[in-house]
């Protein structure tokens, strides 16, 4: 599936299969400070991932 | 087996969000009725104000100022906007076309100061005519630019977007330098005094996560990018390290908070300066200030007399310390 990452922008590719939670383990990534948001919609952390999948991974934490 | 999709805890629909510290997940519909009513909870446990009241609400074009417009007029509260362009590059550009697209498409009166219009500087100036970081002459303008607006503009409070994650690094990091004068003005309403305006931080209740979330669903199109300036600041260190005790224990970060609130802050009633009376009048803009000139004041004179300075020199050199 297609990730999207922010804060540098960037774009990896990375097998499906797994728990948007297990996602943002693997990606090194706190569950506290990121949503998901799988094809355009927001979804909670037990959701599965498929290979077809576009991911947006968001960061939620701003530093003012 | 397939595993079955999270549900609502209010209406068993699909959920589109887990909220650990709330041990329960939640659809659209539901998370914003739980963003509105923490809401409006904050804002009457702390008396912040009332729907007869107007008020000024600080927008950045980020998530939390503009949920927090949104979420008043949805409410029924009477609150205009105030933006201020910090001329932070392509940045300030973004966020304030935000904000612009935000308060017409809604049809809201939207107040916008231009840094180097109409005070002579911007932030990346700043910066370097202060020898300081940028998040300090950026905070001190907007925070003298907002108080000035509100009293200007007979505003009866000034609303900023603060969320339980900015209060809780603010006081992790004052705790942890046991800042008795900060910690005593660490508060979600400050009321009204010499010359400054009632300021009040009705999202105290909620997360940055519930922010974003609450954005998303309700449509809302905000700046993502983090401001350039800010990366690898002391505050952004706190917020993962809380996140961090988080992760390990849901709740921690609302319990440290609300709990300094209801059993901490009565301790420290009149230990702040404000309060033990020693702010007088700045001799040349009549603003609140513990010195004769305020900082404020100081500020303008040095960054306005100072050659412009472009965002990429003060990045290179922030890049570097980071």
């Amino acid at each position: 599936m297609k990730v999207l990452l922010r804060n540098p922008k960037r774009e990896i590719e990375v097998p499906g299969g797994r728990s948007v939670n297990r996602l943002l383990d693997d990606l090194e990534l706190s569950r506290e400070a990121h949503l998901i948001i799988r094809n355009g919609t927001l979804v909670p952390g037990d959701t599965r991932l498929d290979d077809t999948d576009v991911i947006e991974v968001r960061p939620v934490i701003s530093g003012g | 087996m397939t595993a079955q999709p999270s549900r609502c805890r209010s209406c068993k629909a699909p959920a589109v969000i887990d909220l650990p510290r709330h041990n329960a997940n939640f659809c659209a519909e539901h998370l914003v009725q739980l963003c509105n009513r923490q809401m409006i909870k904050a804002i009457a446990d702390f008396d912040m104000f009332s729907r007869a009241d107007r008020l000024l609400v600080a927008v950045s074009g980020g998530k939390d100022s503009l949920a927090v417009w949104d979420m008043l007029i949805e409410s029924g509260y009477q609150a205009d906007g105030l933006y201020i362009g910090l001329g932070i590059g392509e940045y300030s550009e973004d966020s304030g076309g935000y904000v612009q697209r935000f308060a017409h498409e809604r049809n809201l009166h939207l107040v916008t100061i231009d840094l180097r219009e109409d005070y002579g500087y911007d932030v990346p100036t700043a910066a370097v005519a202060t020898k300081r970081v940028p998040c300090s002459a950026c905070g001190l303008s907007k925070r003298r630019l907002f108080d000035k607006a509100a009293v200007d503009g007979g505003y009866d409070a000034v609303v900023t977007g603060h969320n339980l994650d900015d209060e809780a690094a603010v006081l992790f990091g004052n705790t942890l330098r046991w800042e008795v004068d900060y910690l005593a003005r660490q508060l979600p309403v400050l009321e009204a005094r010499d010359g400054f305006p009632k300021k009040c931080k009705p999202l105290v209740r909620l997360t940055e996560r519930e922010m974003a979330a609450y954005c998303l669903v309700r449509g809302i199109d905000y700046v993502v990018e983090e401001c350039p300036m800010a990366a690898g600041n002391r505050h952004l260190g706190y917020k993962e390290a809380l996140n961090a005790i988080e992760k390990q224990s849901p709740g921690s970060k609302s319990a440290f908070y609300l709990n300094f609130l209801s059993k901490m802050a009565p301790l420290l009633d009149g230990q702040s300066a404000a309060a033990q009376g020693e702010v007088g009048e700045c001799e040349r803009c009549g603003a609140p200030t513990t010195g004769d000139v305020c900082a404020f004041c100081r500020l303008v004179e040095k960054s306005g007399t100072h050659e412009a300075v472009p965002v990429e020199m003060v990045l290179k050199k922030h890049r570097r310390r980071h």
